[in-house]
């Protein structure tokens, strides 16, 4: 009996790190290759280790393109984005959670239906739209389509988050002459804060890593994002791979330090909506 | 929501008879101004283009004309369905759902199944394992086209020195492998998705459930065919109904790791349309395409949803 158990824990640890290296040697590999030189990327026997580790390839994107300006403008359009869509997502949210009224049903189905439809439907009467507008080749087009991306799954989950909190707190409040919006601001964000930052951080991500939309809208060089630079740089030099391993893992290692930071918020609260059923 | 009764009730008791409907709608107000932004952003620029997109699939809609719009009844789905791209890139969708799908099922739940019990380091262990999932599907496509590489490549590598292959393959060169090679970098991006919902709901199981059915006589195996599985069934449904969609509509690695090549042996529907707006031009035979991909959704969902009976699970 107590040898099985030992087995079994065995075998289970073995699956475990299995898991483990399927997931991380794609990542490793990436490194390795944006740390060896470029004659040694294209020499054979591969090397698993670099031989000799260089920096050539982090300095070679900063030269041969803008780099640090696409990082600022993936930066910024995220940011704006992720704000708006938070504060967006978070008043209907609350609604949401808190009121039964006519159309709330509507509003759910509109909300969940976009979901489940492909977004690229409507690629091309929205490129138009954009050029109407005039907002083509400017980060105010990707900071507007990614807002209106998010809000209906943020929404959804900003909903979920209110419902878990008692609604006597806001009642105390409004007993106490606090109007409904500033008892949800003083009162209920606060205790919220953990779920709010997870939703942002969500939706920065998302923005962050968005690729389709951009390489529709953007083509100018001083307003590329990063995934839009990169997708020019593949077109026109074919791949150099130093220079876009080295690209890759910059623009991973924002998401990565994210996501480790409040990696469990994150899976708790975009789970949890799909577990009450 | 029932939790806003107590307050309905207190208004009613302190605000007069004939101040009430101006309560209600100043609270609908309330609502109305916080929905709006919403509302309205979601209207104009999902719900419009959708339509918009819609209404141009039966449209004579091409760059090079623009002058000649006109509705051309089903001319754009005849053009499709009949042009000789069709067959492979349906099949190519059905592949890339199905094994996608299958293969992340099944590593997610293993992988599920084994990180429900605590142990040392899962914490680290879990951020590590699920970090596939926080990546871009653009960054995952190169990525691992630079692995998938002919010559330079560390999977060719790997095959070699195992000696499972004797000489290196080009990979995404060849229209089967190369469909076989994005399905692979798909995988490992979505493995995280079905091991996160999987463990959420494994971890939601009242341990009663277990303890009553040891009590039983039920074994481990029996314990997780009688309790486990029927318990996180109406989870595992509800995620794979959204990851067929899901999947269906992601063109991202795809786009990144072949787009297409070798000649378009290896688009799917969503690669293929992105493909016809970009580079085709031709808007009305995009949105056909496009139109089709929601088409078989719906046909899709329906089936599912009668063959399954899930009729509400998670809402999201």
């Amino acid at each position: 009996m107590h040898r099985e158990h030992l087995g079994w824990r065995t075998g289970r640890a073995i699956v475990l790190t299995l898991f483990l290296a399927f997931a991380i040697f794609p990542l490793y590999w990436i490194i390795i290759t944006s740390l060896k030189g470029q004659k040694e990327i294209f020499s054979l026997p591969i090397q698993y280790w670099p031989e000799q580790v260089t920096l050539i390839n982090y300095l070679e994107i900063f030269q041969i393109s803008h780099f640090q300006v696409y990082i600022w403008n993936s930066f910024l359009v995220s940011l704006v984005a992720s704000a708006m869509v938070v504060f967006i997502s978070m008043l209907g949210g609350y609604v949401l959670a808190r009121f039964s009224f006519t159309g709330k049903r509507q509003v759910m189905f509109g909300f969940l239906v976009t979901q489940m439809i492909p977004m690229f439907i409507g690629m091309a009467p929205l490129y138009m739209m954009m050029s109407k507008m005039h907002i083509l080749n400017s980060l105010f087009s990707l900071m507007l389509i990614y807002t209106v991306m998010l809000i209906p799954f943020c929404t959804i989950i900003m909903s979920g988050f209110f419902q878990r909190i008692p609604n006597a707190l806001e009642e105390a409040a409004m007993m106490d002459g606090c109007s409904r919006l500033s008892a949800l601001f003083r009162v209920i964000v606060p205790i919220m804060l953990p779920g709010i930052a997870a939703t942002f951080i969500f939706a920065f991500v998302q923005c962050w890593n968005e690729l389709i939309m951009a390489v529709l809208f953007i083509d100018e060089e001083p307003v590329k994002t990063i995934p839009v630079a990169m997708n020019a740089f593949i077109k026109k030099y074919d791949i150099e791979w130093g220079a876009m391993s080295a690209a890759t893992v910059l623009s991973v290692i924002p998401t990565m330090l994210l996501f480790a930071f409040c990696q469990k918020y994150l899976v708790e609260g975009l789970t949890q909506g799909a577990v009450k059923g | 929501m029932d939790t806003q009764k107590p307050i309905v009730m207190m208004t009613k008791q302190v605000v007069p008879e004939g101040k009430k409907s101006f309560r209600i709608s100043k609270e609908g107000r309330f609502i109305f101004l916080c929905l709006l932004p919403a509302i309205l952003f979601v209207s104009v620029f999902t719900y419009y283009p959708l339509v918009r997109g819609i209404i141009m699939s039966f449209q004579n809609y091409t760059l090079f004309d623009l002058m000649n719009i006109q509705f051309i009844g089903l001319d754009n789905f005849v053009n499709v369905l009949t042009s000789p791209d069709f067959p492979r890139v349906a099949m190519n969708s059905f592949y890339w759902v199905f094994f996608s799908l299958v293969f992340q099922l099944l590593f997610g739940f293993m992988l599920a199944l084994l990180m429900r019990k605590k142990f040392r380091g899962r914490g680290i262990y879990q951020a590590f394992v699920f970090f596939p999932w926080a990546m871009s599907g653009f960054l995952i496509g190169l990525i691992w086209r630079w692995m998938f590489n002919a010559q330079f490549g560390v999977i060719n590598d790997l095959l070699l020195k195992t000696g499972l292959i004797d000489a290196p393959i080009s990979f995404l060169a060849d229209g089967t492998w190369a469909m076989a090679a994005v399905i692979i970098a798909n995988i490992w991006y979505g493995v995280a998705f079905f091991a996160i919902m999987i463990l959420a709901a494994l971890q939601s199981i009242p341990e009663e459930l277990y303890e009553a059915a040891a009590m039983d006589g039920a074994g481990r195996i029996q314990q997780f065919w009688r309790v486990t599985l029927p318990y996180i069934m109406p989870t595992m449904l509800v995620t794979i109904l959204l990851r067929v969609i899901w999947i269906l509509n992601f063109p991202d690695i795809i786009y990144a790791m072949t787009n297409g090549a070798p000649a378009g042996s290896t688009h799917i529907f969503a690669t293929y349309m992105i493909d016809k707006v970009i580079f085709g031009q031709d808007y009305g035979q995009a949105s056909a395409v496009g139109v089709i991909i929601v088409v078989i959704l719906m046909l899709f969902t329906i089936f599912y949803v009668k063959a399954t009976k899930v009729e509400k699970g998670g809402d999201f």
